[in-house]
């Protein structure tokens, strides 16, 4: 039964994504209808300057039109990489090295496949859903400015060569729409792998695909167009959230305490069972990697390569570096010992918690943030204990209400002069408490109910699909490498390696 | 023959194999062993989680050596061993019936 739910999965799977192919001719990739990209492929020969009419544009550079600027493209391009580098190998490391090693391929494949399921979704149709114009077209209407329409399905219109939509409205003026969908796919990859963190070493992997493309589709895809479109509801109010602490951060997390709750506690995990980390190294070079490439992550949000991308840069870095040194002192403080994994665990608070604001505020912003949510996260790690869940990584304590900080902090630190499009000073720079908490109260409010109501939705829905979420105990005792996966992450020193003395 | 097994700190083995070494003892086995005794474990933090380990780290230490070294051997792992706190460790003795060096077919004493 549960292995055939296995099989109907991929075969469905298999089945769509071969009948998408078949009818991809008629729906390959059009320039977008805008004025700029409509210009057909030149045959003019290279001697052309680049400066020249797109006429006669290089030919290796057909359709280049003025207006994609080479060097914020680079800068979008490497940040897309570094992003994809935050999931995989970055929180696979980050995760799988603070589990039993039963369960290390397991955990490293929740990362891993999240990479594949999400980029195929977000092709047909997720990428349309976030960012394509709004599915209720009319602005006075109370359902307009939740998800988008179906125009971008596909990835049709969106071009590799001119920017998205005008130059007064537009996901970024000066590089080409397809960066910045591939930009935010990335996105969509890391936050159904950051819920993963909840679930580990008892969700089945059947159960796990499901859940993570419907939490995509229903959860992730709204909230997205909610705050970042051009028409989204949030966006329209005023809400700040540079580079997704709400949508990305606050979502997972308050989705992963939901789901951790529904699926029940590892077994033994009150105590009796050994469940140490089985490998702190591989934790913290995921740590590492994680910081170096939210610098995409954040530094990228600004779509540019400009001031606001220098500004984002510097304070990530400097938040992320003074939450790190406050939680280890918390440790050294409580627990009489400053830990490698409270450093890394710091280190990650100040990343999610600088993440709404660091396209806001000013580095004194960025230690104050730091400071801040290092030491409400350490304390609220233990929140999860109050509700019995066994958040095994602390997805909620961390990125939760990590998220949750940043979201509050963004509203009482931005200044105007770091970024225009703020509209108002912070909070606690003159702004107007309605101007600056309320929009943020609303943004996190609106995200924290979708993310809970919708986990309890889906989480029923996969549930009937898969015929139960969780593996039985005797896979579980097993580990989920052998069980779901077949394999084993380590085996006997010597043994099998070819490696063994002559 | 005996079997001489002793479970000792990790910290203790360079002592003990020069201890050996001068006794005559040159073959050994040395074994990463877990263990528990009346040396209490410790606390460790995971990120606030609280994990006592009550199995400490040790080494388990395998001589087998005729009858006549017996007394010779074990006072030389227990002066090398031994810090005089708890948690030093044990030697257990056993009578070993027979020894079988692989490479020559020798038996007894002189495989050992």
């Amino acid at each position: 039964m549960v292995r055939l739910s296995t099989y109907y999965l991929s075969a469905i799977l298999a089945l769509a994504i071969g009948a998408f192919t078949l009818f991809s001719p008629a729906l390959a990739q059009t320039p977008a209808p805008s004025a700029t990209s409509a210009t057909v492929p030149s045959a003019a020969p290279a001697a052309a300057t680049p400066a020249a009419a797109p006429a006669a544009a290089p030919a290796d550079r057909p359709n280049k039109p003025s207006d994609v600027n080479d060097g914020d493209n680079a800068w979008m391009l490497t940040s897309c990489a570094l992003v994809l580098l935050m999931t995989i190998p970055g929180l696979a490391l980050f995760y799988t090295g603070l589990v039993r090693s039963k369960n290390v391929l397991s955990v490293m494949m929740q990362s891993f496949i999240a990479s594949g399921l999400i980029t195929v979704q977000w092709f047909f149709f997720g990428y349309s859903l976030a960012f394509g114009h709004d599915a209720v077209s009319s602005t006075t209407s109370p359902l307009h400015g939740f998800i988008g329409n179906l125009d971008y399905a596909f990835l049709q219109h969106v071009s590799s060569f001119s920017p998205e939509g005008t130059q007064k409205l537009s996901y970024g003026n000066t590089v080409p729409h397809m960066v910045y969908c591939m930009f935010q796919l990335m996105f969509a990859i890391i936050t159904p792998a950051l819920i993963s963190g909840a679930i580990v070493e008892r969700m089945k992997f059947s159960a796990y695909c499901v859940f993570m493309l419907l939490w995509a589709t229903f959860i992730y895809d709204p909230l997205a167009h909610m705050v970042w479109s051009h028409d989204g509801w949030l966006n329209a109010h005023g809400a700040l959230d540079f580079a997704g602490g709400s949508v990305v951060h606050m979502s997972s997390g308050f989705s992963a305490l939901t789901l951790a709750l529904i699926l029940g506690r590892r077994k033994r995990s009150d105590g009796g069972e050994e469940l140490r980390p089985h490998n702190l190294p591989f934790t913290l070079v995921g740590v590492a990697l994680l910081w170096v490439g939210w610098f995409g992550f954040n530094s990228g949000s600004a779509i540019n390569a400009g001031q606001l991308a220098t500004s984002a840069w510097a304070n990530t870095h400097i938040a992320t570096a003074t939450a790190a040194v406050v939680w280890l002192l918390w440790d050294w403080f409580i627990y009489k010992k400053p830990t490698a994994l409270g450093f890394g665990s710091g280190a990650v608070a100040g990343l999610v918690a600088i993440t709404p604001a660091c396209g806001f505020v000013t580095p004194v912003g960025s230690v104050l943030i730091g400071t801040i949510v290092a030491s409400v996260c350490f304390f609220a790690i233990r929140l999860k204990n109050l509700v019995k869940a066994d958040d095994a990584l602390d997805v909620f304590g961390v990125h939760g209400i990590g998220g949750l900080t940043g979201c509050l902090c963004t509203g009482l630190f931005s200044v105007l002069y770091i970024n225009s499009a703020a509209g108002r000073n912070g909070l606690l720079f003159g702004g107007p408490f309605a101007k600056t908490m309320v929009p943020q109260l609303m943004d996190a409010g609106m995200t924290i109910i979708m993310a809970v109501v919708g986990t309890v939705i889906l989480a029923a829905i996969t549930k009937l699909i898969c015929g139960g979420l969780r593996t039985d105990d005797e896979e579980e005792e097993m580990g989920l490498d052998l069980t779901d996966h077949g394999e084993s992450g380590y085996l006997l020193e010597g043994a099998g390696t070819g490696m063994s003395p002559a | 023959m005996v079997r001489i097994e002793a479970i000792i700190r990790p910290a203790k083995l360079d002592e003990v194999k020069t201890a050996l070494d001068e006794a005559g003892v040159h073959g050994m086995s040395v074994l990463d062993i877990r263990g528990a005794g009346k040396q209490k474990g410790y606390t460790q933090h995971y990120r606030g989680s609280e994990y006592t380990v009550n199995l400490l780290p040790k080494l388990m230490l395998i001589v087998v050596v005729p009858d006549a070294s017996q007394e010779l051997v074990i006072s030389a792992i227990a002066d090398a061993a031994h810090t005089g706190e708890i948690g030093d460790g044990k030697i257990f003795v056993t009578p070993i019936s027979e020894a079988v060096r692989i490479r020559t077919g020798e038996r007894g004493e002189t495989a050992a």
